[in-house]
């Protein structure tokens, strides 16, 4: 396709059930994948736990999306970018995350993880190098 | 040139104006609208943060919702210029991108 391709970012803020910002992202950035775009994910502050391991929403009546984000990989949707920051000032190491990854088709399909542990700072250039940043 | 953060949330109610400032690059602008120009005023708990960014990063809020909430001009810190919503129009223009911080 000749149309321009624009670096999108979802930047994640919050924690999953709380409120209802989380899965309005994933839902906002699985429509946006349709759309052949450089998408980047972007998980800070309490946005980390959206990542979480071992969710479990059966007693509070809300849908447990955490396993759609292992499924963001078949959408093209390879770049989770983490901050290390974050997860410590939580008490969390990646160890605490998902195993996320995507098969890399240009790569034998191997596959590969979609985590991108970064630092405050480099998140910081992350956002800087986009051309479109949506907040949730 | 660079980018134009908004926040709308009150300092002293959440972290997303210190997590906006700690993700911030020289020559970006921050914009405080609704909440968010609670944090604008002198003498609070993050006046210090403000003043010491505002050597790097331009600090604006907007006039009407400092009017809305009674907040006087005078009580508005040094380093922060007061936008009206023509204002808002022209940083969003000038700026490569506007990342709303919620």
């Amino acid at each position: 396709m000749s149309e321009t391709i624009k670096k999108f970012l979802y930047v994640n803020r919050k924690a999953p059930y709380g409120t209802i910002y989380a899965q309005e992202s994933l839902e906002v950035v699985l429509i946006g994948a349709a759309f052949d775009q450089d998408v980047s994910l972007a998980f800070l502050d309490d946005g980390v736990f959206q990542l979480t391991k071992g969710q479990n929403t059966k007693e509070i009546g809300l849908k447990n999306f955490s396993a759609t984000y292992r499924a963001l990989g078949d959408y093209e949707v390879t770049k989770l970018y983490v901050e290390k920051e974050s997860l410590e000032e939580r008490g969390l190491t990646l160890d605490d995350l998902q195993n996320i990854e995507y098969e890399d088709e240009d790569d034998d399909y191997a596959e590969k993880p979609s985590i991108r542990l970064v630092t405050r700072a480099e998140m910081a250039d992350v956002m800087a190098d986009q051309d479109v940043v949506l907040s949730f | 040139m660079g980018t134009l953060h908004t926040v709308n949330k009150s300092p002293f109610q959440n972290q997303t104006l210190l997590s906006c400032l700690a993700h911030v690059k020289d020559g970006d602008a921050v914009l405080m609208i609704e909440d968010g120009v609670y944090g604008a005023t002198t003498g609070t708990a993050v006046s210090d943060a403000l003043a010491k960014i505002s050597a790097d990063v331009s600090l604006y809020v907007l006039g009407p919702d400092l009017a809305a909430r009674g907040i006087d001009a005078g009580r508005i810190a040094e380093a922060v210029n007061s936008v009206d919503y023509e204002g808002f129009v022209d940083l969003a223009a000038t700026h490569d991108r506007v990342h709303n911080w919620l």
